[in-house]
């Protein structure tokens, strides 16, 4: 205990120097810092497909966030900024794809299935609930009664 | 109506295997290219042979072209050049784009290793690189005769993939620039 809690506090104080190696654009003003921030987690990082330009290491994410911070500085929108990548690097590059035809699927079919399952689910429940409830299911028809006694009457050989 | 209903789970089961299994073969490496159809970017960047000389997208009309992005820190670079030697003694009329690198290990290669390209444009800063979308070297434009980005290809050219694929393609715009 009496190591770890060194080893700890080193652990993290390194681990902000890290951190702040990335980052070494400086902003006017703290929206911009945030708005930074907001843009290379939400684009992803076209050569090492499943992280985003903020944690992406290659070239082409250095590349595209000292795009983003030119950007930034000639006072675009966030919406401009997005649309100049999408321009180059198609919809992939968007962690958050538009709303469209083709991403309809992606957006609502999750849901869809979710709704469906429980649709289905709901169902099964009625219908089993009111065979059971149902005298008809519980009651022998005379013929059945009949045919039941002379089945427990017989005797076996 | 209350067997099909029963086969329900069993269609939704086929739909979905299908769909997965044909996402089996599919590269997730290869993006679409945002580009095709689209003119090649404006540029004004130096000739990598002649650095007093610019260079323009105006230069690449004219005829069908093969637009090779490539660098000396690219292995597969490296690997593709003999082939993009060959299909510039054939005819194929092939531009390179000299992407993040440095000018005289650039020349270097060129003159070590033969150059196949009939105009050197020297990207130093990847400027162009960024509006051509480009995410790793080597990548190769086919651009019409108007100056029209028809097809992408990322990654390394061999023989095999050039007379299957890809010689098709360039013939197809040999074919569109000469009526």
């Amino acid at each position: 205990m009496r190591r770890l809690l060194p080893a700890l506090v080193l652990g993290v104080a390194l681990s902000g120097n890290l951190q702040a190696a990335i980052d070494t654009y400086e902003f006017d003003n703290e929206a911009d810092r945030q708005r930074y921030r907001t843009l290379v987690e939400e684009l992803r990082c076209p050569k090492c497909q499943n992280q985003n330009i903020a944690d992406s290491n290659a070239p082409i994410a250095m590349d595209l966030r000292a795009e983003i911070y030119r950007m930034l500085e000639e006072g675009r929108s966030n919406d401009e900024i997005i649309q100049h990548l999408v321009l180059r690097y198609g919809d992939f590059v968007r962690y958050k794809p538009p709303l469209d035809a083709r991403t309809f699927l992606l957006w609502f079919g999750p849901a869809a299935l979710l709704l469906g399952g429980m649709g289905a689910l709901l169902v099964i429940v009625r219908r089993r609930r009111r065979i059971e409830s149902s005298p008809v299911a519980t009651e022998l028809s005379p013929e059945e009664r009949e045919r039941l006694a002379t089945l427990l009457d017989r005797k076996d050989p | 109506m209350k067997r099909l209903l029963l086969l329900l789970p069993l269609a939704i089961f086929l739909g979905v295997a299908v769909f997965l299994y044909a996402g089996l073969y599919r590269d997730p490496a290869e993006l679409p290219s945002a580009l095709i159809g689209k003119p090649f970017p404006a540029f004004s960047l130096p000739a990598l042979d002649d650095p007093q000389r610019t260079i323009t997208e105006a230069d690449l009309k004219g005829k069908p072209a093969l637009v090779n992005v490539w660098a000396t820190w690219c292995p597969s670079c490296r690997f593709e050049h003999p082939v993009l030697n060959k299909l510039a003694e054939a005819g194929v009329n092939i531009h390179g784009v000299n992407y993040k690198d440095e000018r005289a290990p650039a020349r270097q290669w060129l003159s070590d290793l033969h150059n196949p390209y009939q105009l050197n444009i020297e990207d130093a800063k990847g400027t162009l690189g960024l509006d051509l979308g480009v995410y790793g070297a080597p990548e190769t434009f086919f651009v019409d005769a108007n100056g029209i980005i028809r097809h992408k290809y990322v990654g390394t050219i061999d023989e095999k993939l050039w007379r299957e694929k890809l010689a098709p393609i360039y013939q197809q715009l040999l074919d569109e620039a000469t009526p």
